[in-house]
């Protein structure tokens, strides 16, 4: 089983589009027009040559018919599956889903995102509920108010001649619980009523920001004049997409963060600098005299039209992810739970020591990535509170010189990775069976 | 002479209901409403039962529990906790920390006089 046998149907869509008959088509490529059959069908897997005198004589992109958006899809219907219990989907038959029914297959990983998006939802109200300090003390405040009436009222109506003294002294008790228990039930009223979530759509904070990210490309060309400094704040201002208050603060901080960046490593000299070295950080760090994680995140923000698909994936010392871009061959899961193979949890151990690796990622074909992460240290350890730190992996296009050397095979989270024998599985793969 | 009865708690209309129950029913009852010095408290007055609240100011009531229990002179006096909270997972904890009995807020006057009664026998 293999993402690659899902080329087979774009072929297929390529050759009907071009008009081009089946027999035609095998014999300019030179093979039967059976093996073209069996190809088309997704019941052999092609690569190589073939695939790029296919592409040809289709007069399209080899890398159109091998990678592509489908790569994506794929691992969401993935996702999607492993989630289901029951009677389990044809795993074996998912290339073939999304590749005949594109639509369906588009449809039904949406609606798993959105479930996933309500689920979230559904434990961060639990979460509130259970843990708002607010509520609890309000709940308390009701209860003893309640406690100290009941006990105090029963006194008066269960005792016997009880003395006028007494009497009064429980009465004005209770007149005094009952207001503290009116104006406390009031204040919880107001404060369930104006409950600082009433948006139709909650997303996590992490999420909005992404969204407004990658609405704008990563890059602000707002954040690249001199002049920059009230541009953070504009560029929020001028935005209606994020609602939650966390949300608009975590972006404020990455917006200040690339301000920062973008002043260090200014965009037309950085650009000088790449077209006469390359996408190297190491030399960029060297010319600029920067730290390389500031370099990675500068390299994230240049705009992909001019350098390329360029990824960036950050985490803290707990390895729960803090910032993504996405690339287009190495897939990020939007919660916790990445591959502990990946470099950027190398790091954490070894900081400030950059390490790059050739990453692929397993059940993507044969497409490999050049990974390189470093660590650095984020504020000042002392001796209450420990050295924080923060890992950064930039994920750069394979590069054609290092084609040699050898390559890492990691995943995307355990849960939809068909690595056999791996020793850093914390979770059965629903891929297993087909390996 | 009653038995002495110690009640840590720090609502004064509760401390004056409860006390007036208790001392209908023939208890000796003291007072004492906050947590930093409670097990001071329990030290001076050697009680024969202690009603102790769980949410106190200054220091939890699990915490003075755990101090009443490591006491040697007071580690096999009775103990009624009071909480806000039914939660199971309070009444574990309770009883892991050593209390003999346990009520959920609010009760009723009936309920302490069975409890503090079954605790110490008159």
């Amino acid at each position: 089983m293999s993402e690659s046998t899902i080329i087979g149907t774009r072929i297929r869509e390529r050759r009907i589009l071009s008009g081009i008959r089946q027999s035609a088509l095998a014999k300019e490529v030179g093979i039967s027009p059976s093996y073209l059959n069996l190809i088309e069908h997704n019941r052999r897997r092609i690569g190589g040559k073939t695939l790029l005198k296919l592409a040809e004589v289709l007069e399209v992109e080899p890398s159109l018919l091998s990678e592509g958006a489908e790569a994506t899809l794929l691992n969401g219907l993935k996702e999607a599956a492993g989630e289901s219990e029951g009677d389990g989907p044809e795993l074996s038959r998912t290339e073939e889903l999304a590749g005949r029914f594109p639509g369906w297959a588009h449809l039904l990983v949406k609606q798993f995102r959105r479930s996933q998006e309500l689920e979230r939802t559904v434990e961060t109200l639990t979460d509130r509920l259970a843990h708002d300090p607010y509520l609890s003390d309000s709940l308390h405040e009701v209860i003893s108010t309640v406690t100290a009436i009941r006990a105090s009222s029963s006194i008066l109506v269960e005792t016997k001649s009880l003395e006028p003294e007494w009497q009064n002294r429980f009465h004005r008790n209770i007149n005094e619980e009952s207001s503290r228990l009116a104006e406390g039930a009031e204040a919880l009223v107001r404060y369930l009523e104006a409950a600082p979530n009433t948006q139709a759509e909650i997303k996590s904070p992490q999420d909005e920001m992404h969204a407004f990210l990658a609405d704008h490309g990563y890059h602000f060309p707002e954040l690249e004049t001199e002049s920059a400094g009230e541009a953070a704040e504009a560029l929020l201002a001028g935005d209606n997409t994020m609602v939650s208050e966390a949300a608009r603060k975590l972006t404020k901080e990455v917006l200040l963060r690339y301000e920062e960046d973008a002043r260090k490593l200014p965009l037309r000299d950085v650009m000088v600098e790449i077209n006469k070295v390359g996408l190297n950080p190491e030399s960029l760090a060297r010319t600029f005299d920067t730290n390389m994680a500031r370099v990675f995140r500068r390299l994230a923000t240049l705009p992909e039209n001019e350098v390329g698909p360029i990824g960036l994936v950050v985490c803290d010392g707990s390895g729960s992810l803090t910032f993504r871009k996405p690339f287009p061959s190495f897939s990020v899961p939007r919660n916790a739970g990445a591959c502990a193979l990946w470099p950027l949890f190398q790091v954490l151990g070894q900081i400030l020591t950059p390490i790059r690796v050739r990453l692929r990622q397993a059940g993507r074909g044969a497409e490999a990535v050049q990974a390189l992460a470093v660590a650095e240290k984020v504020g000042r350890g002392s001796f209450t509170q420990p050295q924080l730190v923060s890992a950064h992996m930039l994920i750069l296009p394979d590069d054609p010189e290092s084609r040699t050397e050898t390559v890492r095979d990691v995943g995307v989270n355990c849960r939809i990775c068909p690595l056999p024998a791996c020793p850093a599985r914390r979770e059965p793969s629903i891929m297993s069976e087909g390996f | 002479m009653g038995k002495k009865v110690l009640l840590i708690e720090d609502e004064p209309n509760i401390i004056e209901a409860v006390s007036f129950i208790l001392s209908r029913d023939g208890w000796e009852v003291k007072t004492h409403s906050n947590g930093h010095d409670a097990i001071m408290a329990v030290r001076e007055r050697a009680p024969d039962l202690i009603i102790l609240d769980v949410m106190l100011p200054g220091k939890s009531g699990f915490d003075i529990l755990h101090e009443i229990r490591a006491d040697e002179d007071h580690a096999e006096t009775p103990v009624l906790m009071l909480t806000a909270r039914g939660q199971l997972k309070d009444r574990e904890m309770a009883e892991r920390a050593g209390a003999s009995r346990y009520m959920t807020k609010p009760f009723s006057n009936a309920e302490v006089l069975d409890a503090v009664r079954s605790l110490v026998p008159q």
